[in-house]
């Protein structure tokens, strides 16, 4: 059980900063989910925390402790990596024991723990098998079970399920969500898969050339993303934006066309709304010139362009539709499900 | 019904490996041929007339002293070597793949020795220990050591180990270097996490890790103890002081080439032929099946 604070962490490579004056802090028994696309950072701050890249400026502490000069052994932490790392030479119920064996815990003790925590991941009847004999799956297991058994203040996972096959992933998902529930460990989680990180974290820290976007609970970013790159990151598909200009008439879009919106920022702006907020409205100002139509079953996603222009729009509509390549469909959005950027600082304006 | 597919034969191919082929039959299965007729032979000693003797030869070997010493001494030599030149390396490759910073200039140095020809490599030794010119027993002498391997045996024979396993300390490093770091860097730092130091990092996943490479590499250099350390024997000691440091395959020379025993050499030398053979398939069975994690 540990609170994680991260201040003003800085991480330079040679001359190139990777991580630039990064904070936060996690909560005791929470699962933040560090998300971001690849290069980020993500991974190098997991590293970090883990004590396997050194802090070039900056502080982190686990619990009261700032653990900066630590060697990772002594964080108190354990880790779950991408490849699962598992020890190839040792058996399962000897790689979850390793890090208890090191640590000079009684040999009773050891078993105990490691059939404690094999019956709660289901890997039992495996203990005794090399993991080369394992599917991908139970591997992952493993892994998870050498984290659990050392009782660690903090969990680690790096991609943990991204060599998993989509079905294994969700159901990974909700266990690893189930298993850090009940043993209620704080975690940081590191993925670049968005639906990954909403379903999985308590808070989501959106991560973008090693700078935080926004740092808040899935539906806080869903709602109120504070920058453009975290309203295109968060939600399937991503949302549409549309250049439009403030002026004293209200807002026009680049084709001409008016939106309703209270605003109070004049000039130039980005307008975001998300394709399951585009509600098809004969009267509505926002026409859209139809492309195709894909039909996902419960849903259907129009893919077309912004009438008289070619920006590429996707509105999610409910149940079948049909519409004609180049037929015209026209869409309004309410006031508050339409975003408001600075197209230049990409901020939030309303 | 099986359908089978001909394809028109064309002498191409055999063409394209005949030189290999003449090669090996030539230079490889000819003299080996021949050293096994010669071994059912016994000469006069001034090479006028030759006896056909079956195995009279091989079972005299069996029961010369001189030659089980030699035997013996082959295998105590193969060891020393094989044992220090792999330990070193293996030490060294431990080093090189922590190093972070100028790592090809450690691994050029480092692989340098390898290049020497083994008669070089001895006569370097050779100069540096030699008892009244070299750097060594100049050193040694102030502990005590008075160095002189043409004298005492024991020192020639620890000279001819350092030697021979210095040159293949180049070729050890090599293959655990590379073994070393073909293992997975999520591994190690998985073991740090859980609490080993480098250390124990090193002998609880590194070693085993790497055992396949360890054992392919202790029957290379068996082999290259047994066989390829002709020229650095011949460079140091020529074999002695008094047959100190005959190995088998420097006593096949000495007994053929100097001695004049054709038949006695020719038995030996098929002795040796059996051991590489057997050492081969050893290599095949055991290494071809990777050991797999």
């Amino acid at each position: 059980m540990a609170t994680i604070k991260l201040e003003n962490l800085i991480k330079t490579y040679g001359d190139v900063e990777v991580l630039h004056n990064l904070n936060g802090n996690i909560k005791d028994g929470e699962i933040v989910v560090v998300v971001g696309p690849s290069g980020c950072g993500k991974s190098t701050l997991l590293r970090m925390i883990a004590g396997l890249e050194k802090i070039t400026s900056g502080e982190i502490s686990i619990g009261a402790k700032i653990v900066n000069d630590l060697e990772p052994a002594d964080r108190d932490i354990a880790m779950v990596f991408q490849n699962y790392a598992l020890y190839p030479h040792m058996s399962v119920r000897q790689n979850m024991g390793y890090g208890l064996k090191i640590r000079k815990i009684r040999k009773q003790e050891i078993e105990r723990r490691v059939q404690e925590a094999a019956e709660i991941l289901g890997i039992s009847e495996y203990l005794d098998r090399k993991p080369r004999q394992l599917s991908g799956g139970q591997r992952q297991r493993v892994a998870m079970g050498r984290a659990i058994v050392r009782d660690p203040q903090v969990f680690l996972f790096d991609e943990p399920l991204s060599n998993l096959d989509a079905k294994l992933r969700v159901q990974m998902r909700l266990e690893i969500r189930k298993l850090q529930k009940r043993l209620n460990v704080t975690s940081i989680y590191v993925t670049h898969d968005q639906v990954e990180a909403m379903t999985l974290g308590d808070r989501l820290m959106v991560l973008n050339d090693g700078v935080v976007e926004q740092f808040g609970t899935p539906i806080e970013l869903y709602d109120n993303p504070e920058t453009i790159f975290v309203a295109g990151f968060i939600g399937s598909p991503s949302m549409n934006f549309i250049p439009a200009e403030v002026t004293t008439k209200g807002i026009s879009l680049c084709n001409g066309k008016k939106l309703k919106k209270n605003i109070k920022y004049k000039g130039k702006i980005s307008i975001g709304i998300r394709p399951e907020h585009l509600e098809e409205d004969k009267n509505g100002n926002i026409n859209i010139v139809t492309q195709m139509v894909e039909q996902l079953g419960s849903n259907s996603l129009l893919h077309g362009t912004l009438q008289d222009t070619d920006i590429e729009i996707v509105a999610s509509m409910p149940g079948h539709i049909t519409a004609e390549a180049g037929s015209m469909v026209s869409f309004s959005a309410k006031e508050t499900n339409i975003h408001v950027f600075n197209p230049i600082t990409g901020k939030r304006l309303g | 019904m099986l359908k089978r597919v001909h394809f028109p034969t064309s002498p191409l191919p055999y063409f394209l490996v005949a030189p290999q082929v003449i090669i090996t039959l030539i230079f490889f299965i000819w003299p080996a041929t021949q050293a096994v007729y010669q071994s059912f032979l016994i000469e006069d000693a001034f090479g006028m007339s030759t006896e056909f003797v079956w195995f009279e030869n091989f079972v005299y070997l069996a029961t010369d002293e001189i030659y089980l010493d030699s035997f013996g001494r082959t295998i105590f030599f193969s060891i020393c070597v094989a044992f220090l030149s792999m330990s070193l390396a293996l030490i060294l490759a431990g080093f090189a793949d922590r190093v972070i910073k100028g790592t090809t200039t450690y691994r050029t140095l480092l692989i340098w020795p390898y290049a020497v020809a083994p008669v070089l490599a001895g006569a370097l030794w050779v100069f540096m220990f030699n008892p009244t010119l070299g750097i060594f027993p100049y050193i040694l002498e102030f502990l005590g050591v008075d160095w002189n391997h043409y004298l005492n045996g024991s020192q020639a024979m620890s000279l001819v180990i350092i030697a021979a396993a210095w040159k293949q300390i180049a070729y050890n490093f090599l293959f655990y270097l590379a073994a070393m770091q073909s293992i997975p860097r999520s591994l190690i730092d998985a073991a740090a996490i859980d609490g080993a130091g480098p250390i124990r990092r090193f002998f609880d996943h590194i070693f085993p890790m790497i055992s396949p490479t360890t054992f392919f590499l202790l029957v290379i250099n068996a082999v290259y103890a047994f066989f390829d350390t002709f020229g650095i024997i011949h460079a140091i000691t020529q074999g002695g002081p008094a047959n100190a440091t005959s190995i088998l395959v420097y006593k096949v020379y000495n007994d053929g080439f100097v001695g004049l025993d054709l038949g006695g050499s020719a038995a030996q030398s098929v002795i040796l032929m059996f051991l590489v053979v057997a050492m081969t398939i050893v290599q095949f069975r055991y290494i071809e099946r990777r050991v797999e994690y």
